[in-house]
């Protein structure tokens, strides 16, 4: 599969997460989020580059509740909870925002 | 994923055996491994050349080295018995998700190829060759099986559906034609030690948040330890339980009653996973050499005990097969049996004195329990008959004060899967996941309606996590799940040893 980024084709896997890393961009973010059907927010936005800033340190995506704390520091403690979270990113903080931040997809019984 | 186009089945008005619709799950599979993914389990990455003498030869070793499989597929007399006991066939009402039709798709190679009359006859036998429209049945329906074994309970024979779908799934990866899903996971387990792929920097910097949060939330200095050499207990836990929710609150429950008692543990980065997904594919060799890695952790930190967190496959691994695996486990202390079980142990701590429950801090549950298939069908906890029922439910009983079962034919050795089962467990499969979840949802809705249940616990990883996303097609909040450890960790007395 594939996703048009103003004019460059991206490569993705079958559903929908980013073949290369490396492809991400703000923009590719922000396609990503179209074909999930989400707008994003600034709010979107911070746990988005939470998690990729979590995963150039540790090279996974940050469990859920490690995300849930940070937003929660971020953004206020009102919003530090998964419901916030699912909220912002229906399909699971875990998975879609992943999958919008271009980072592989958590894998496992999760 | 644009838009959700899964929807849940109605509630049936009468629970009998639902009429046939040929063929409404003939389009659902798994995605195909890749190269990659096949080739780090020790499997070819593509389809092989001569894929059909590969494919039957395969399943001639199997049956010669199982005499289990070749008696289910030598004894079943199509009596029936078994058509609407599978929780995929009531929920998607496609005969092939009957047990004995998906018995059959790999029966009928078998026939073929070595029985008597299935070489000489094989029309009249219902025989088939392995062509490549049996190779997609087998890739569709053997990925439509959960591999729960609730068919086998009312089988007269006591055939095993999910032997064969074990069966049918290795011979598919014997000739490069893999899940994904499975494969992947196994291939990190091989690497990392885990199904996430956690290195040990971000499992220590989680473990060390949860440390942090424990001593938030209770005051008391709760430790989630991890390579520490010489504890007394390594605990093998399902990954899950570093990264979701409600996984996560169980493992903070583990934390609180190891604590409480006094008992110093620890995990492993190195075997940092309980699930053994080998099992769902029947790969023995994959199965022996993730469940290794747990040896040689238990070795190398100097261990006395092992103890398995709340993970319902890793449990029958642990209780029915690591002995033959990996054992003897000579080296540890057999006043324990090994291994144990982490309800085991608080039910043991429970009875000694050594921890006190205090039920009202759960008033606000009104609690239900989900009997996971592997627990219940294929394994025991303590030392009566029946154990991995009672010991469960006598935990929930102590720790909360409103408990109700759902109804008999569900629950116990009756009971039905969550629908996520067996390496299921993946997106591209919801709409057969929210399907099969409709008995178990049945059962749900009743205990909801008669006695308000608002908590609904389960003890494996993948059953959480299946419920955290089906509850919401069925209009249950996705939070009713609920790990049983975090209700015990809410109601354990923290202070003083006794």
């Amino acid at each position: 599969m594939a996703l048009d980024v103003g004019g460059k084709s991206i490569e993705t896997d079958e559903e929908g997460y980013l073949v290369n890393r490396d492809d991400w961009t703000d923009d590719v973010a922000k396609a990503i989020a179209v074909a999930e059907g989400l707008d994003m927010s600034e709010n979107h936005w911070e746990v988005v580059n939470f998690l990729r800033e979590y995963y150039e340190e540790y090279q996974i995506a940050p469990a859920v509740r490690v995300l849930t704390k940070a937003i929660g520091k971020k953004l206020g403690k009102d919003k530090g909870n998964s419901k916030y979270l699912y909220e912002l990113f229906p399909y699971g903080p875990a998975k879609q925002a992943c999958k919008i931040a271009g980072l592989p997809k958590p894998t496992g019984c999760v | 994923m644009a838009k959700d186009t899964v929807t849940a089945p109605k509630y049936r008005e009468f629970r009998e055996i639902p009429v046939i619709v040929e063929g409404a799950m003939a389009e659902s599979k798994p995605y195909a491994a890749k190269p990659a993914h096949q080739e780090s389990v020790g499997f070819p990455g593509e389809l092989v050349d001569n894929w059909q003498n590969v494919a039957v030869k395969k399943l001639g070793e199997l049956v010669s080295e199982s005499r289990a499989l070749q008696v289910f597929l030598d004894t079943c007399v199509k009596c029936g018995a078994c058509t609407d006991k599978c929780h995929y066939y009531i929920g998607t009402q496609d005969p092939n998700n009957m047990p004995v039709a998906r018995q059959d798709l790999l029966r009928k190679v078998y026939r073929r190829h070595y029985t008597f009359a299935g070489k000489y006859f094989p029309k009249l036998v219902g025989a088939l060759d392995f062509t490549e429209e049996v190779r997609d049945l087998w890739y569709s329906y053997f990925h439509q099986c959960s591999q729960c074994r609730r068919c086998s309970v009312f089988c007269p024979y006591g055939i095993d559906t999910a032997e064969i779908s074990m069966a049918g799934r290795e011979v598919l990866d014997s000739i490069g034609v893999g899940q994904k899903y499975c494969n992947e996971i196994l291939g990190k387990v091989h690497k990392i030690g885990n199904n996430l792929g956690l290195p040990e920097p971000a499992l220590v910097d989680t473990l060390e948040g949860l440390e942090e949060d424990l001593e938030e939330d209770t005051g008391h200095k709760i430790r989630v330890p991890v390579d520490e050499k010489g504890a007394e207990v390594l605990l093998i836990t399902p990954s899950a339980d570093f990264f979701a929710e409600p996984h996560i609150d169980g493992l903070m429950g583990y934390a609180k009653v190891f604590h409480q008692a006094g008992i110093s543990w620890t995990l492993s980065s190195y075997a940092s996973e309980a699930a053994n997904f080998s099992m769902f594919i029947g790969s023995h060799e994959n199965l022996k050499k993730a469940a290794m890695r747990i040896r040689e952790a238990a070795i190398e930190l100097g261990v006395k005990r092992i103890v398995v967190g709340e993970c319902g496959h890793a449990w029958r691994v642990a209780y029915s097969f690591w002995n033959t695996l990996i054992g003897p486990f000579d080296f540890l202390d057999k006043k324990y049996p090994s291994p144990s079980h982490i309800c085991e142990v608080t039910y043991d701590l429970l009875q000694k004195g050594a921890i006190k429950l205090d039920p009202e801090a759960n008033d606000h549950r009104i609690i239900t329990f989900h009997d996971s298939c592997n627990v219940s069908r294929a394994s025991r906890m303590g030392d009566m008959p029946g154990g991995q029922f009672i010991i469960p439910r006598a935990l929930l009983k102590a720790a909360a004060n409103n408990f109700y079962d759902m109804a008999p034919e569900t629950i116990h050795e009756n009971t039905f899967c969550c629908g996520g089962g067996g390496g299921l467990l993946t997106d591209e499969l919801m709409d057969l996941r929210v399907k099969g979840a409709l008995p178990r949802m049945e059962a749900l809705a009743e205990v909801v309606e008669k006695y308000d249940v608002n908590t609904l616990v389960a003890i494996c990883a993948i059953c959480k996590t299946q419920f955290a996303k089906v509850l919401p097609y069925y209009q249950f909040p996705m939070d009713m799940i609920t790990s049983l450890h975090q209700v015990v960790g809410d109601a354990i007395i923290l202070g003083e040893n006794h």
